[in-house]
């Protein structure tokens, strides 16, 4: 019994640490952003001049290119990761070829941001920049639709491992009846299959989602980091956590330094609100017993 | 096996303690520009006089803060601090130690790499936008033998806060009257167009692979990796070669006794104008947190074998030894610290 009591303790111990790092970290970043809330007020996300000089700061150009970004990465990743899921759950449940597509997308999210980021600037900065010189826009090579790319990559295993795992859970006597009443494997699949795991690979998609937002390293190489409003997806643009790592370390000035901390805070914000949709979209989408 | 785990505990706990308390240890930190320099110099002051010295390149603005808060015995910063920020709240004051000379050199991407010759003004308007053109005739003026192409410009500059756009907008904002009103001089800028890329290598590898494009970076970057850079037209009107030599030479002008002085557009007749020194901090009143004498002393010692013996490893390095004018005030600097009001 004792060894009960104890096991029972360590686990509560450890959810209320988690939790209250969570609060903590939130109320470090509100504190140290108090300088440039009292600035700036609400003009920090509506202003679209970022200027350390003249102790200016608007985070608008930022926010947009964070969640443009994500966005766009995660329209391109959304059709992969679903075929993916569908070709490992549903095609390939076992076997060498299965191990191998499994091995080598879980692979994906092990390699280091900057390794994506090298990637992108020496290989696929240049074939943008060349599509870009043929369509007669000025040829960056680097900028919002290279971001995006490299995001999607980076975030095709989360949704796609995850999808995977939900569409094997769907029950084997549902999928067989539907086949006893005829339909093909591709009916199986749209009828059967994706309705059932729907709120699973939501889910996948919202994760891969909060990883695109907060990614750094990778996005600051090729994005282009120019304090704009990107006017299309060629542009060249800046995130928020691609600002943070630019400029923090050499940020002097109080009110500078506690700008940087508030693109922080909107940011966790912005996830927290992200999250908090996901939830309610997943609730939606569960299949009600 | 618990005792065992103990132990090793315990030994994790207590090995600091007694690596520590033996000899004495100078600790500094700050700018990242003159690290292969300062590494060099304290591994052979460590091997001439046993003093281990332990040197973090966190960046000026690092530095600046950790000598204010006091958990250095030095700093090292590209950018000097102004007056007001040197007075400290009980009167004591940082110093600034020039070291020696680092210069900002204007990088491109051109078809057949000519070697080009531009002004401040040109280059204030290229990178401000007003410029576009490879073969606008403000470009093509000053470089007759040159066809230059009918392309885009494309601008880099540095996305990180950085000593180098400190120095390149310091100039700038001297040259031209528009960037001084619109973007002024800082590390980090609000900069009218361009692409950013993290770090001398961001900005190098930009340009190296982007057609057309324009930059700064630090000279030694751009003399390591072959990159052309542009002669650079200085006060006197001559079209100025970065080089170890015209580097020293900005120096050679009438300096404040402080030091603290930026020599961008340099007077000097042969100085190439995107110079600047690079300075180590230090607390003129030694006596300020439980610091020792011994340690003022030996770090007293190190300053001045670093603008003494210690220059004779900057040119190897491809870094530009101090001129006689500016060693002189660098030792004036260093023999005007004291410990509790005495000299050291």
């Amino acid at each position: 019994m004792r060894s009960e009591k104890a096991f029972r303790n360590i686990l509560k111990i450890s959810a209320v640490i988690t939790t209250l790092l969570v609060i903590l970290i939130f109320i470090t970043l509100v504190l140290h952003s108090v300088p440039a809330i009292k600035k700036t007020g609400l003009s920090f996300i509506l202003n679209k001049t970022w200027d350390p000089v003249q102790d200016e700061f608007g985070a608008l150009p930022f926010i947009i290119g964070t969640l443009l970004t994500s966005v766009i990465a995660l329209v391109i990743c959304i059709p992969f990761s679903i075929s993916i899921s569908l070709i490992l759950g549903e095609y390939f449940k076992s076997g060498i070829i299965s191990g191998v597509i499994k091995g080598l997308v879980e692979l994906l999210a092990g390699i280091p941001s900057i390794v994506y980021g090298f990637w992108g600037l020496f290989v696929l900065v240049p074939v943008i920049r060349n599509i870009q010189s043929e369509m007669d826009v000025i040829p960056y090579g680097v900028g919002i639709l290279t971001s995006s790319l490299i995001l999607a990559v980076m975030i095709l295993p989360y949704s796609a491992s995850i999808g995977c795992e939900v569409i094997r859970m769907v029950p084997g006597d549902l999928k067989e009846a539907a086949s006893s009443l005829g339909a093909n494997k591709f009916e199986v699949i749209t009828n059967i299959v994706i309705p059932y795991s729907k709120s699973g690979i939501i889910a996948g998609i919202f994760l891969a989602l909060g990883r695109a937002l907060g990614e750094t390293m990778a996005v600051t190489m090729v994005i282009g980091n120019s304090n704009f409003i990107p006017k299309n997806i060629f542009s060249p643009g800046n995130t928020m956590a691609s600002v943070i790592a630019n400029e923090f370390t050499e940020a002097t000035g109080a009110v500078y330094l506690s700008a940087l901390v508030e693109i922080g805070l909107v940011l966790f914000i912005i996830t927290a609100i992200i999250n908090y949709f996901g939830k309610k979209v997943i609730q939606h989408f569960e299949i009600k017993k | 096996m618990k005792k065992l785990i103990l132990m090793f505990l315990l030994g994790i706990l207590i090995f600091p303690l007694i690596s520590t308390a033996g000899s004495l240890e100078l600790v500094g930190a700050g700018a990242t520009f003159p690290y292969p320099l300062y590494s060099k110099m304290f591994d052979e002051y460590n091997k001439e006089f046993g003093t281990k010295v332990n040197y973090q390149a966190i960046g000026s603005g690092g530095g600046i803060r950790q000598l204010q808060e006091m958990t250095v015995d030095f700093g090292a910063t590209d950018a000097f601090m102004s007056d007001e920020e040197v007075k400290t709240k009980d009167g004591n004051e940082i110093i600034h130690i020039p070291m020696c000379l680092g210069a900002v050199v204007i990088t491109y991407r051109l078809p057949g790499n000519p070697k080009i010759k531009l002004d401040g003004e040109t280059i204030a308007l290229i990178f401000l936008g007003k410029i576009v053109n490879w073969n606008d005739e403000r470009i093509q003026k000053q470089n007759p033998d040159i066809k230059l192409p009918e392309k885009n410009i494309i601008v880099v500059h540095r996305s990180d806060g950085s000593g180098t756009t400190f120095i390149f907008s310091d100039y700038l904002s001297k040259v031209n009257s528009v960037w001084k009103e619109k973007v002024g001089t800082g590390k980090s800028l609000n900069w009218p167009v361009g692409l950013g890329a993290k770090g001398n290598s961001g900005v190098a590898g930009i340009i190296q692979q982007t057609p057309y494009s324009i930059g700064y970076v630090e000279l030694i970057y751009a003399e390591n990796n072959g990159m052309p850079v542009a002669e650079i037209k200085n006060k006197s009107g001559n079209y100025i070669m970065p080089s170890i030599k015209s580097v020293s030479a900005s120096a050679n002008v009438k300096l404040p006794e402080h030091s603290r002085v930026s020599l961008t557009d340099t007077d000097a007749e042969d100085g190439y104008p995107l110079s600047s020194f690079t300075w180590i901090i230090v607390y003129k009143e030694q006596k300020c947190l439980n610091k020792s004498e011994a340690k003022a002393k030996e770090l007293v010692k190190l300053l001045k074998w670093m603008v003494s013996d210690g220059q004779k490893f900057a040119e190897p390095l491809k870094y530009a030894p101090l001129s006689e004018e500016a060693l002189k005030i660098a030792e004036n600097l260093i023999g005007s610290m004291t410990y509790s009001g005495k000299k050291i």
